[in-house]
């Protein structure tokens, strides 16, 4: 009997008038997350496609693979490096017990890409489980799928943690971005914040010790280690140079930072899948860069005396802190980003601009890209408002002279 | 002329009057259901704050502050206590008047603002930039940048309040929160993206 024929079998069970109706989400879930729903668009639907929630979510989660691989490398490599900086031999938690196997060195691969899964994985799964729990929740109370885009948000959440985040309040940061992010406005599609930065954002304010500052970024207690942002923000582009980062190093993604924020190239690579497969919007990612590169120039030509930020060049913010993380995969998330076309190049470039004027303005924040794309969310249903006025007005002006 | 410009900045997004201090409430989520309405309350907001902050400032400076009576030869005079109360008789006069001669000579605009220039007279985002400038010491040039300055923030923050509750109508909210739990809960997340400001210094 295949898995087929079970979930047939049982399916009697959850539809309406079956004993267990009110778990329909459940199964639901369950058989569209193993097989392609049968299912097709109903009634009077003019556009029919091929594309789905279900693949368009999944393809993200896809395109964030490299990411992935990368988080866990960097970080068990950041790990392996500090502790060899340290002169230590040996963890003291339950880690250890794994790594034993494996050893400590920074120059052995596999000893990097496990002791990184040894952070990336613990977080995923409470993130996973905490989240799910509350999908589940609400998709039954309130009788509405479980659907992919969970699967995204706590991708994408996890990827933007610091890798030494403690797990209580990995749990409470997505129990928030899930809940006041996106459930209470009627689940996936209805929300207009992105959930995964307002988990974040809310870890931010709430416990900024364990998500800014130097001594995070690296996976070893007693560590210290700035990101090249933070360094750039206090001295500028020497002081990165300083402490041994160089631009290509930075493009590769060996440096302190967010799990998987650190490599760009891994982000482009994910970035071009994406846009090859049309998930992403190239317009948002388009706006998100001009808005950027416009910005740094703009500061570039103003300077600065007593900020180093001003003179920091165009490809630095690229590779530098969660730009290309938040311009690929966060600020094109379809359902808090403006919808008309052109509105997608105006909250794109809204995105970099504020992105760059938080970095270089703003001393209480080091990175700018996630409350960026917050602000932009929050502009983008008004630039949709304003771009429809727009398209009324110049019709009417093309109707009037026929 | 930058310190200007500083000062706007910062009225404008930085100490956005509804986002980050949380005033003139009642209207900002009763009348930011439509954008086009919303945009016609922050427009009326922004003429009157732009009037009569300079106009308080000026009552407070030529009237109120201590020894501001010297020019009459009355010395050692402080009536600073009565800055609350005249404050709020200023915006009701005010506005009244504007009302008026809105009506007399520009009716077309009088009608588009229609029954917001009367919901003004009471909203606390007026009174409390006219008691934010004293408190902070400005002077005239200075409190005509903020009367702009706050009333285009307070404009600019109901308007995407507006968007924002024009999107949420295709939203599927439980029904305990429906109409204003939501509407809270959404003016909450919308001052977490203004935090995007906090701290910025000019």
């Amino acid at each position: 009997m295949s898995a087929r024929d079970i979930l047939d079998s049982i399916e009697p069970h959850f539809t309406k008038g079956g004993k267990l109706e009110k778990y329909y989400g459940l199964y639901e879930m369950v058989d569209t997350f193993i097989y392609t729903p049968a299912d097709v668009t109903r009634g009077t639907t003019h556009v029919r496609d091929g594309n789905d929630l279900k693949r368009t979510m999944t393809f993200v989660v896809i395109g964030t693979l490299f990411c992935v691989l990368m988080a866990m490398y960097n970080t068990g490599y950041q790990a392996n490096h500090a502790m060899e900086v340290m002169g230590l031999v040996q963890i003291d938690n339950w880690r250890s017990i794994i790594m034993s196997v494996f050893g400590y060195s920074a120059s052995n691969p596999l000893s990097n890409m496990v002791h990184g899964a040894l952070y990336f994985l613990p977080i995923y799964i409470i993130t996973l489980a905490v989240g799910g729990v509350w999908e589940v929740l609400f998709a039954t109370v309130r009788g509405h799928e479980v659907n992919e885009g969970f699967l995204v948000s706590s991708m994408l959440y996890t990827l933007i943690m610091p890798p030494d985040m403690p797990l209580w309040q990995v749990a409470l940061g997505i129990s928030f971005g899930i809940v006041i992010g996106k459930e209470v406005f009627g689940g996936t599609g209805k929300n207009f914040l992105n959930p995964a930065l307002t988990g974040r954002a809310f870890l931010y304010f709430a416990y900024p010790a364990s998500i800014s500052g130097d001594s995070v970024w690296v996976a070893v207690d007693g560590f210290t280690a700035a990101t090249p942002l933070a360094l750039a923000a206090n001295g500028g582009l020497d002081a990165v140079h300083a402490a041994g980062y160089s631009w290509v190093q930075s493009f590769l993604g060996f440096e302190p930072g967010c799990l998987g924020e650190t490599s760009t190239l891994a982000i482009l690579i994910g970035a071009a899948f994406l846009l090859y497969t049309r998930v992403a919007s190239y317009r948002i990612i388009g706006g998100v860069f001009a808005g950027m590169v416009a910005m740094s120039l703009l500061f570039n030509v103003i300077g600065s005396d007593t900020d180093p930020m001003f003179s920091i060049p165009w490809y630095w913010h690229l590779t530098m802190g969660g730009f290309a993380f938040g311009m690929v995969y966060m600020a094109t998330d379809p359902v808090s980003a403006a919808m008309t076309d052109t509105g997608r190049w105006v909250y794109g470039a809204l995105v970099g601009i504020m992105t760059v004027l938080i970095r270089v303005v703003n001393p209480a924040f080091p990175e700018g890209i996630m409350l960026a794309i917050l602000f932009s969310n929050m502009f983008a249903p008004t630039i949709d408002y304003f771009v429809i006025q727009a398209n009324i007005r110049r019709r009417m002006k093309r109707h009037a002279k026929v | 002329m930058e310190a200007y410009i500083s000062l706007f900045v910062k009225a404008v997004f930085i100490e956005n009057l509804a986002l980050s201090f949380f005033l003139g409430m009642c209207t900002f989520i009763a009348v930011s259901k439509k954008i086009s309405t919303a945009m016609g309350l922050g427009v009326a907001v922004m003429v009157v704050q732009s009037i009569t902050v300079p106009a308080n400032n000026f009552v407070y400076h030529a009237l109120l502050q201590e020894d501001a009576l010297s020019w009459m030869g009355i010395k050692g005079v402080d009536l600073s206590f009565l800055a609350l109360l005249s404050c709020i008789g200023m915006i009701a006069a005010l506005v009244q008047i504007l009302e008026m001669v809105l009506d007399k000579f520009f009716p077309a605009l009088y009608f588009a603002l229609g029954i917001f220039l009367p919901l003004i007279t009471v909203n606390c985002a007026i009174l409390g930039g006219s008691l934010f400038m004293i408190e902070r010491d400005y002077n005239f040039g200075e409190s005509v940048t903020y009367g702009v300055g706050s009333g285009l923030g307070w404009a600019l923050a109901i308007t995407v309040m507006a968007g924002v509750r024009e999107k949420l109508k295709y939203s599927d909210i439980p029904a305990g929160l429906q109409g204003l739990g939501i509407t809270f809960i959404t003016a909450g997340l919308m001052s977490l993206g203004f935090m995007a400001f906090s701290g910025i210094q000019l």
